[in-house]
């Protein structure tokens, strides 16, 4: 039963940086010199680690650098990393799009890819003529999409317009057609590229839908790379998280989506200061500090959380109320709190260096929020401060820590009164 | 249980065994629609329609009649707009081949970087699609012959070697395949050959039909004529129709050889170039 179904070994992808001309002709004429003398591309054994925010010396990067990983058949995993960790490339690899620099990926079945959908649509072809030019570019044979074709067509809800040119289509009905297709296709594995960003809400619910079929009933093994974070952990089980083109984690997908989002960034005393601001911004009010007097690294659910912040005043503030929020992931806000609510009103006399201190219990599920700070007086907003910090909510029951899995049916835990009889 | 048994293997080194044509085989249903495709959209919206797959070659046609008149060439007694019009036909065959394919990679890298398919798909359908273009232009020029006939303003004289007419068309399709596959295989990267292919292919067809072959007398010049295998293709069309010149077996046989020659290169440098072109395009 759970026999591998893709196995990637030592994968690296090189890739040159800046422009081609004579510059890189002079290298590739040395890669064609060491090659015909029979020796190893002496530029594969340079190159640097993919940090973009950071000028390299060498004009060679590795967009992936030694991945390994096993997937097995009917298994669900979720490729996740920031912008340029090497998912995309990954995803490329794995669809025969280009070759690897080094390294082995071995598939056992029927494999199709979306990058995207509706490639090779043409404006200029009915609905249904482009059902079959799709069908075709993505592996399906005629017959196939015959057969599939009503199933198609009502599943994209555009069977008015099916012989109307698609360029005539609203852009909504162009992705629901696209996707159709996409999602009539039978192979065994299935690698998908932030193809459900698109369409209405309703739409993306149906596509994860029948992706979600996909996998648990026909026992498709999908590999499925999105930023948003709600729908891989609503459509994966597994997990790999990629920085730098090097794979970090492998595991669960929760709890991966757990070590992207906290990153390194859980310490007790953090530095407001070098956090960009956003919004409205005065000039008399900063937050330098934040302290957590509390043990950041271990909130267990139903605990209190104590923190302090320091801000600098120069000059005399009147009506000075300080708070902030916590977001889930998904920047949904989720919980306000403001200084006012145990100190009315506080007016800053004379310039100089303040600390407040709060304390609460959020009374959140297990789960990973995110604190941002703000603050605001009399004649407005003064300084608003996101993603200060990532609150990591751990488990009451601490066996679950390792393997929880789905987020909790609720955000909060409240406290309730229950009776037996 | 860990099985060794896998549908696909990618790596890195491109295998230098030849194409896998079972995989061209499996996706022929897409062929047929890239060819469906370039049927259809190509005269959308336009007033004249598939017409324009005639106004081309005529016009074409009557550049050459005009160059004839004026330089006084010899067609070997075959009318002018007879002489070039076959010629004409061949040729865009042979030309919109070569052409089309050069650009394979560069003109479809959007779609080459999204899905995987085998790509040698998209010149093999410029091949057909190429194919219905010719043969409504072959009508037009039996249709000219035909009514030059009735106004007996010629004379026709039908050789056997009209059945090898198949033949020539696939050599043509072959030449222009294979020579297609290895310049869109050496422009991906640098694009130098490309910007010289437009220009070349005109002053070649100037080259080819201009003049018949054995009106050439200087002996180095015939030489040079001979090498290029497209001529002994364009004097077989012309002679199973007039008869003006003697069939050479040998020159057919020499074009024959080219094609063999291009195709073999063209699938060597096509099956290397497409495993990471959409890194340097």
């Amino acid at each position: 039963m759970a026999d591998t179904i893709i196995k990637v070994e030592d994968l690296s992808k090189q890739y040159r940086l800046g422009e081609i001309g004579t510059g890189s002709l002079s290298h590739d004429l040395n890669r064609w010199w060491y090659k015909i003398r029979g020796k190893e591309d002496p530029y594969l054994k340079i190159g640097e680690t993919n940090d973009r925010t950071q000028k390299g010396n060498s004009d060679y990067v590795w967009a992936l650098r030694d991945i390994n990983f096993e997937i097995k058949r009917g298994e669900t995993w979720g490729v996740i990393g920031k912008n340029g960790a090497g998912k995309s490339t990954l995803l490329k690899l794995l669809s025969k799009i280009t070759a690897p620099s080094t390294g082995l990926i071995k598939i056992n079945g029927k494999m199709a890819s979306l990058l995207e959908v509706g490639t090779g649509f043409h404006g200029e072809l009915t609905g249904r003529e482009n059902i079959f030019l799709n069908g075709a570019i993505l592996g399906m044979k005629r017959k196939e999409i015959a057969s599939k074709l009503d199933e198609i067509i009502a599943f994209a809800g555009v069977e008015k317009y099916i012989d109307t040119p698609v360029k005539r289509y609203s852009s909504g009905m162009y992705v629901r057609l696209a996707f159709a297709v996409a999602a009539h296709l039978d192979t065994d594995i299935l690698i998908l590229d932030e193809v459900l960003a698109v369409g209405d809400a309703s739409f993306q619910r149906k596509c994860l839908g029948k992706m979600n079929d996909a996998a648990t009933n026909h026992g498709k093994t999908v590999l499925f790379v999105s930023h948003n974070l709600s729908q891989v952990q609503g459509l994966c089980k597994y997990g790999m998280l990629l920085e730098n083109g090097v794979l970090k984690t492998t595991g669960n997908i929760n709890k991966v989506v757990g070590e992207y989002v906290l990153g390194n960034q859980q310490s007790t005393h953090i530095d407001v200061s070098q956090i960009p601001r956003v919004g409205p911004k005065s000039t008399d009010f900063f937050i330098r500090k934040l302290t957590f007097l509390s043990d950041v690294s271990n909130i267990y659910e139903n605990e209190e959380i104590e923190f302090e912040i320091e801000f600098d005043c120069t000059a005399s503030i009147q009506e000075l109320v300080l708070g902030f929020s916590i977001k889930d992931t998904l920047d949904a806000a989720l919980i306000e709190c403001r200084s006012t609510s145990s100190i009315p009103t506080i007016n800053i006399q004379k310039p100089g260096t303040y600390t407040i201190t709060t304390k609460l219990n959020p009374k959140l599920a297990a789960g990973i929020y995110v604190l941002n700070i703000g603050a605001r007086c009399l004649n407005g907003p003064l300084e608003y401060v996101p993603s200060v910090t990532n609150l990591e909510i751990l488990p009451n029951n601490k066996e679950e820590i390792e393997e929880w899995n789905k987020p909790s049916a609720g955000i909060m835990l409240m406290p309730s009164i229950w009776t037996l009889k | 249980m860990q099985q060794e048994n896998w549908t696909s293997v990618i790596e890195s080194r491109s295998s230098i065994s030849f194409y896998t044509l079972k995989e061209v085989w499996q996706y022929r249903d897409l062929l047929w629609m890239f060819v469906k495709r370039d049927m259809v959209t190509n005269y959308k919206q336009t007033i004249l329609g598939p017409l324009w797959f005639f106004i081309q070659p005529a016009l074409t046609t009557a550049l050459f009649v005009f160059i004839n008149k004026a330089a006084k060439t010899t067609t070997n007694g075959i009318h002018p707009i007879l002489f070039y019009l076959i010629g004409v036909t061949a040729w865009s065959y042979f030309a919109e081949c070569l052409t089309k394919t050069s650009t394979t990679f560069k003109d479809n890298a959007y779609i080459f970087g999204k899905v995987y398919f085998p790509r040698l798909i998209l010149p093999l359908s410029i091949i057909v699609s190429g194919l219905l273009k010719f043969f409504i232009q072959f009508s037009l020029f039996l249709a000219t012959l035909i009514s030059f006939l009735i106004i007996g303003n010629t004379e026709v004289h039908i050789q056997p070697t009209i059945l090898l007419i198949p033949v020539l068309i696939f050599i043509m399709a072959g030449l222009g395949l294979g020579g297609g596959m290895i310049i869109t295989s050496l422009t991906t990267k640098y694009r130098d050959l490309a910007l010289l292919i437009q220009f070349g292919v005109q002053l070649l067809m100037y080259g080819t039909l201009a003049v018949p072959l054995n009106s050439i007398k200087d002996p180095i010049l015939y030489k040079i004529m001979l090498s290029n295998p497209m001529i002994p293709i364009i004097n077989t069309f012309r002679q199973a129709f007039f008869n003006d010149t003697i069939f050479s077996l040998s020159n057919l046989l020499y074009s024959c050889l080219v094609m063999v020659i291009l195709l073999l290169i063209g699938f060597y440098t096509f099956s290397k170039t497409e495993k990471t072109f959409t890194d340097t395009v």
